[in-house]
């Protein structure tokens, strides 16, 4: 037991010394879970992420619009393995994280349950959603576990053109006709909340911060993040000559800040139970294309293991 | 649901343009070196970050331990000697 303790000390003294954890370095039971649980959902997220973008692939309004959602959603499969890769450092499995992905155990982030019903939606989740999570990404960059810090550091210099893409299409829209920049108001009216609410529950509701700030898994809380985000992303839809759908938003002279109105939780646990908009039809994508895809690897196993014997029968022969 | 697969994992070094030795970027699965080299393509080189791959099966791999850290690399840090800055040259020879 004080064995125990003493590892624990040590680890937090290592941790506060702004050190890396790598790997094979002795961890806590929980921080290790806590980073499973973190990692593999942050993985899902990017993996569940490419499918409201996809929905528009094929009705891009331009080759340029479309090669660069194509390329984003690619980034975003790209990401969703650095991040598998990441948990698996820690001992997880990666089907069995799969698993959970499909049968509905395991969350990824709540914002995917929304649907895009219109173009002006990938311009908005370009430009609020991914602008949201670069804003989480870039404090994770400096996160106490070493393979999750330098996942995102490839994520998040990726992830940069992602939100200038979606800034572009919304300010074209917004720069467009009346009718175009209705559009990119409609999006930026739906888009607005389900955005700051990525940032999780404000502090005094959200339990397991503390541990995890204390650890440095997380280095600044909820509500800053959010904060930050609301402050950077005010005057860019000011320059569209776009309104914010919060009434109560206020620059505060005395605090440097915007002052922002209540926000809805009710909705964003109702979305986290499963009852968004999309969830069922998120999952049901995901397990299509999972079951679809069963043929491609059971061939590539089967090269595999051709392959395999071929080299073993030419060893022989030799 | 398929059952268990035999992926392995594997260690994925690229070479970038400037020539500098190969560097590990990550890991990732694959059923085979070769597809491993196709998928490293996809997953680490998209914006030309490399002109060569290699794949390493991660069980192939011997890591130091970080228990023994201290034995292995502290006998190196009071070796200031080995280090140019060590030696005086005067500044008339310029450069050196």
């Amino acid at each position: 037991m004080t064995k125990e303790m003493n590892l624990e000390d040590r680890f937090q003294d290592y941790v506060d010394g702004e050190n890396k954890v790598e790997p094979k370095h002795w961890m806590p039971e929980k921080y290790r879970k806590t980073l499973i649980r973190q990692i593999s959902q942050h993985a899902h997220s990017e993996v569940v992420g490419m499918l409201p973008e996809a929905n528009w692939i094929t009705r891009a309004p331009s080759l340029r619009r479309k090669i660069a959602l194509l390329a984003k959603v690619q980034d975003e499969a790209g990401h969703g393995l650095y991040l598998y890769s990441a948990a698996e450092t820690l001992g997880a499995d990666r089907q069995d994280l799969v698993a959970d992905l499909l049968s509905g155990k395991a969350k990824y982030s709540s914002i995917f349950n929304y649907p895009t019903p219109t173009w002006a939606d990938m311009g908005a989740i370009g430009w609020l959603v991914d602008g949201a999570a670069i804003a989480n990404q870039v404090m994770l960059c400096r996160t106490s576990y070493g393979p999750y810090a330098r996942a995102m550091v490839r994520i998040c210099k990726e992830e940069s053109f992602h939100q200038r893409q979606g800034y572009e299409i919304t300010m074209t829209l917004a720069k467009g006709t009346p009718a175009q920049k209705k559009l990119a108001q409609d999006a930026l009216n739906r888009w607005w909340w389900p955005s700051i609410m990525m940032f999780g529950p404000s502090d005094d509701n959200s339990p397991n911060s503390a541990q995890s700030m204390k650890w440095k898994i997380k280095r600044k809380s909820n509500d800053e993040l959010r904060q930050e985000f609301i402050d950077k992303t005010v005057p860019q839809a000011e320059y569209l000559g776009l309104t914010i759908p919060d009434p109560d938003l206020k620059w505060n002279e005395e605090t440097g800040h915007y002052n922002y109105g209540e926000i809805n939780w009710e909705e964003f646990y109702n979305v986290i139970k499963g009852n968004g908009k999309c969830n069922k039809q998120r999952l049901e994508a995901r397990n299509k294309a999972h079951d679809e895809g069963a043929w491609v690897r059971e061939a590539a196993n089967a090269y595999a293991e051709k392959q395999a014997d071929r080299k073993k029968n030419e060893t022989h022969a030799a | 649901m398929s059952t268990k697969d035999n992926w392995k994992i594997w260690e994925i070094f690229i070479r970038s343009r400037n020539g500098l030795s190969h560097k590990h970027v990550g890991s990732l699965h694959a059923p085979d070196a070769e597809m491993a080299i196709k998928n490293a393509r996809d997953v680490y080189t998209r914006r030309s970050e490399g002109i060569s791959i290699w794949v390493i099966p991660s069980d192939a791999v011997t890591a130091s331990s970080p228990d023994e850290s201290e034995p292995l690399f502290t006998p190196a840090d009071d070796k200031v000697y080995r280090h140019p800055t060590f030696y005086e040259i005067p500044d008339e020879i310029g450069h050196m």
